[in-house]
């Protein structure tokens, strides 16, 4: 499923016009980025979480030629499925 | 942050009552959940991609008493960040903002 089709989905399950389906599709994954950015974490009950995690600076290697390069410190975006979701998932 | 902070965002938007707001943010993750549930996968661009991946039975052990047990076959969901939400993460933009 792409966002196009969510918010397709989205304007036919609640009536709202395709604009404002594609408006509320938009605010709500901006809105995640925007916490995220901040170093925010999203709790969504019966759906999962958003946390950013930091990775440390590391000794990388190029596998092509074998040359050790430095892989800097980064955060990255992580999600972890809520116990809903997950079970959801699994049955 | 916390859903109820999303329906806030949505409900300041012009056009969206908060029964709106509410009802379209609910519906938003629903749908996703329903179509995880069918094994299909959600990609949104400029975010990432949720994937569920099915794992084969394999055999674990029990850290403790270090016997050794089946692990069922079983499915996991993962979630893959897009470039730009990664960048957003690191450096607060990205290459493409979304309209909203």
């Amino acid at each position: 499923m792409t966002k196009a089709e969510l918010i397709e989905k989205l304007s036919e399950k609640t009536g709202l016009s395709k604009v404002q389906a594609e408006v509320a599709v938009n605010t709500t994954v901006s809105s995640i980025q925007e916490a995220l950015s901040r170093g925010d974490k999203v709790e969504l009950r019966g759906f999962g979480s958003f946390r950013v995690r930091q990775r440390r600076a590391r000794m990388g290697r190029n596998p092509k030629t074998g040359t050790s390069v430095d892989v800097p410190a980064k955060k990255v975006p992580y999600f972890k499925a809520g116990k809903e979701l997950q079970e959801i998932i699994n049955q | 942050m916390v859903k109820a902070d999303i329906i806030d965002f949505v409900y300041e938007k012009v056009g969206f009552t908060r029964a709106e707001a509410s009802e379209a943010v609910e519906v938003v993750f629903q749908v996703v959940k329903e179509t995880l549930n069918r094994g299909e996968k959600v990609h949104i661009v400029g975010f990432g991609s949720f994937v569920v991946r099915n794992k084969k039975k394999r055999l674990g052990r029990n850290p403790k008493t270090g016997t050794q047990i089946e692990i069922s076959p079983r499915r996991v969901l993962t979630f893959k960040p897009s470039q730009i939400l990664k960048e957003v993460v690191n450096n607060g933009t990205g290459k493409r903002s979304l309209r909203t």
